[in-house]
C-alpha cells in the first residue's frame, strides 16, 4: 500500500506522510515557509467528552497556488480539519498556521482579520433567500465595511468572472443549484482571498453542473490563489489529477501530488 | 461602519420580533416608571424631612391656667419664674442649639395657618393653647435627655419630640419607597429575562447571516452590533414611556390631587422630575445594550 501511494505520488519536492501509522518514522518537513499558505505541525483534535481524537498527529504543508483535494470517509476527520483552518475550533495539540499566522496565538479580534483572507463555499450554498444574486455578493463586502463606490464596480466584475454576468438582479430561488454555487463562490472570491476552503462544493449538484463548477475552481487556482477542496466526489478527484490528502480515523494515510480518489488496486 | 446597512438590519430584527419587543418595552416601560417612582419618594421624604426636622423639634409645653390635667399642673398655670428657670437650664446645655418662645397667640397662629378655615380651627381659642418653648437640639436623637431632665419640673404640663408626630409619616413614605424599590426589581428581573429570551430568538432567527458574516470576516462587534442596538432601542422606548408615567403621575397625584387636599407638606417640584428622568432615560438605553451584549455571548457564537 505504501509502495501504490508513492508510486501515484510521483516526484513531489514537498514530503508528504510516509503512510506508515508511526508518527515516529515521518520525514521531516522542509521546506520554504514562507511559501507555505497551510502548514500543520502535530495536530491533534479532540472534541471535549470525546474520547476519540477527530484529527490524530496531522503534519502537512500547502504551498501557496496548490490545489489540494481532502478525501476520506464521513467521520474521517474532514470537517474538523476545515474547522480548524477557519479557526472556528482550536487545535489540542500542535500548531496550525495559516497564512503565515499561528492560529493558537491569533487573538479573538484578530480572527475576522484573517477569515477575510480565507474564502469558503459550502455544500449548501449558504446563500441569503431575500437578498438578490448581487446583495448577496456585496454583503460580504459590507460587513467588512468596504467603500460604497468599491462594493458597486466589485459585485458585477465578480459575477461576470463567475459567468453569471447581468443575473446581479436575480433571486438565489431563481437560479439553478450550480448559478446558486457560482454565486457562493464569488462571494467568497470577491475579496481576492489567498486561499479558497471548499467543503463539498459539488455535493448537491449533477455530475455536468459539478465539471462547470470545476472549471470555475480551477480558473481561481490558477490566479494564484490556493484551493482546498473536501469532497466525495471521486469522478471529479481523478479527473483532475491534483495533489489529493486523505483522511482516515482522523489520521493522515495519503498524500499524493497528483492523485487520485481512491486506491487503486 | 454603514450606518445604513446597520440600521436596517436593526428595523428588521425589531419587526421581526414585534410581540417580543413590545413585551420588552412594557416590562421596561413598568421596571423603570417605578424605579422613577422610588426616586421621587425619596426625593420627597427628604423635602418633608427637611421641612420638617427645621421646624419640629422638642416642645416644653406649660400649664396654662384652663388646665386642670393634675400632675405637674395642679397648682396652675406655670409663673414666669418657673418659665425663667427653665429657660436658664436649658440655655446651660450643651446639647440644646436654640430656645425659642411661643405664646399662646403664636400658637394659636401657627394652628390657623395648618388648619386654615376648617370646622376644628373654630373651635379652638388661644387661651386654650399651651405657651411652650421650642427647643432646638444640636442631635434631634438626642430627645431623651430633655425629657427625663425637664418633665417633671413644676409648671411643665409635657415634654414633647414632635418629631415622633412626624416619624409614623416618614416611615410610611419608606415603606412605599421600598415596596416600590422591591416591584421595580422584580419588574427588571422580568424585563431582564425577556431582553435576554428577545436576543436569543433574534439571533436564532438570523442565524444564516450571522453565520455568514462570521465567514467572511466581519468583526464581532460588527455582527453583535444590530442585536445591542435592537436591545437599546427598545429600551428607550420603554424608558421614554416611563418617562411619561412619572410626569403624568407627578401631575395627575401630586399637583391635582395631594397638593390640593394637603397644604401643610411641602411637595417635591418639576426640577425633582426633571433630575430624574435623564437616569431613567440612560438606564433604559444602557441596561439592555448590556443584557443583550451577555446575552450573544451565551447564544451568538462570533
Amino acid at each position: 500500500m505504501v509502495a501504490d501511494c508513492a508510486a501515484v505520488g510521483g516526484s513531489r519536492r514537498v514530503t508528504h506522510t510516509d503512510g506508515s501509522r508511526n508518527p515516529a518514522t515521518r520525514v521531516p518537513i522542509q521546506v520554504d515557509r514562507g511559501a507555505s499558505v497551510i502548514r500543520f505541525d502535530n495536530v491533534s483534535k479532540t472534541y471535549p467528552k470525546q474520547n476519540r481524537p477527530a484529527l490524530r498527529d496531522v503534519s502537512l504543508e500547502i504551498e501557496r497556488g496548490e490545489f489540494v483535494f481532502l478525501v476520506g470517509s464521513s467521520g474521517s476527520g474532514k470537517s474538523t480539519f476545515l474547522r480548524l483552518l477557519l479557526r472556528e475550533e482550536r487545535a489540542s495539540h500542535g500548531a496550525v498556521h495559516v497564512l503565515g499566522k499561528d492560529l493558537a496565538k491569533l487573538s479573538n479580534w484578530k480572527v475576522p482579520q484573517m477569515r477575510r483572507q480565507v474564502g469558503t463555499v459550502f455544500q449548501d450554498f449558504r446563500l441569503l433567500p431575500n437578498k438578490t444574486v448581487g446583495q448577496n455578493v456585496a454583503f460580504a463586502l459590507e460587513v467588512i465595511g468596504k467603500p460604497r463606490g468599491q462594493i458597486r464596480k466589485t459585485v458585477p466584475e465578480v459575477l461576470e468572472l463567475v459567468g453569471l454576468g447581468g443575473k446581479e438582479d436575480r433571486m438565489p430561488g431563481e437560479l439553478s443549484g450550480g448559478e446558486q454555487q457560482r454565486v457562493a463562490i464569488a462571494r467568497a472570491f470577491v475579496n481576492r482571498p489567498m486561499l479558497l476552503i471548499a467543503d463539498e462544493p459539488t455535493g448537491n449538484l449533477d455530475p455536468q453542473t459539478s465539471v462547470g463548477i470545476m472549471k470555475l475552481l480551477d480558473r481561481i487556482n490558477r490566479t494564484g490563489t490556493t484551493v482546498v477542496m473536501a469532497t466525495h466526489d471521486q469522478q471529479i478527484v481523478d479527473q483532475m489529477r491534483k495533489r489529493v490528502m486523505e483522511l482516515e480515523k482522523g489520521r493522515l494515510v495519503r498524500d499524493q501530488s497528483r492523485g487520485v480518489y481512491g486506491y487503486q488496486h | 461602519m454603514r450606518a445604513q446597512f446597520v440600521l436596517s438590519e436593526i428595523g428588521v430584527g425589531l419587526r421581526r420580533n414585534l410581540t417580543m419587543t413590545f413585551a420588552v418595552i412594557v416590562s421596561v416601560a413598568l421596571s423603570l416608571g417605578l424605579f422613577g417612582a422610588s426616586l421621587l419618594m425619596s426625593d420627597q421624604v427628604d423635602t418633608m424631612k427637611g421641612y420638617w426636622y427645621d421646624k419640629v423639634n422638642v416642645s416644653i409645653f406649660f400649664c396654662n391656667k384652663n388646665d386642670d390635667s393634675g400632675g405637674n399642673c395642679a397648682k396652675g398655670a406655670a409663673t414666669a419664674q418657673q418659665k425663667a428657670e427653665i429657660k436658664a437650664d436649658l440655655n446651660r446645655l450643651p446639647l440644646v442649639e436654640s430656645v425659642q418662645y411661643e405664646s399662646s397667640d403664636q400658637a394659636y397662629k401657627h394652628y390657623k395657618q395648618q388648619f386654615g378655615d376648617t370646622p376644628v380651627a373654630g373651635l379652638v381659642t388661644p387661651d386654650q393653647l399651651p405657651e411652650s418653648f421650642r427647643v432646638k437640639l444640636k442631635d434631634p436623637t438626642k430627645f431623651a435627655v430633655i425629657k427625663s431632665a425637664f418633665s417633671e419640673r413644676p409648671g411643665v404640663q409635657e415634654v414633647q419630640d414632635q418629631r415622633g408626630t412626624v416619624e409614623p409619616l416618614f416611615n410610611l413614605l419608606d415603606g412605599m419607597r421600598i415596596a416600590a424599590l422591591c416591584v421595580m426589581g422584580l419588574m427588571l428581573v422580568v424585563a431582564l429575562l425577556l431582553i435576554v429570551n428577545t436576543v436569543r430568538v433574534s439571533a436564532f432567527s438570523r442565524r444564516r447571516e450571522t453565520g455568514i458574516m462570521r465567514l467572511v470576516g466581519a468583526s464581532s462587534f460588527y455582527i453583535q452590533m444590530p442585536f445591542i442596538m435592537e436591545a437599546a432601542i427598545a429600551g428607550l422606548i420603554g424608558a421614554v414611556f416611563a418617562c411619561v408615567l412619572i410626569v403624568g403621575g407627578k401631575y395627575a397625584l401630586i399637583n391635582n390631587w395631594l397638593a390640593q387636599k394637603i397644604k401643610v407638606v411641602d411637595f417635591i417640584g418639576w426640577d425633582s422630575v426633571a433630575s430624574v428622568l435623564p437616569l431613567v432615560l440612560l438606564i433604559g438605553l444602557v441596561m439592555p445594550a448590556i443584557a443583550a451584549f451577555f446575552a450573544l455571548r451565551k447564544y451568538l457564537k462570533v
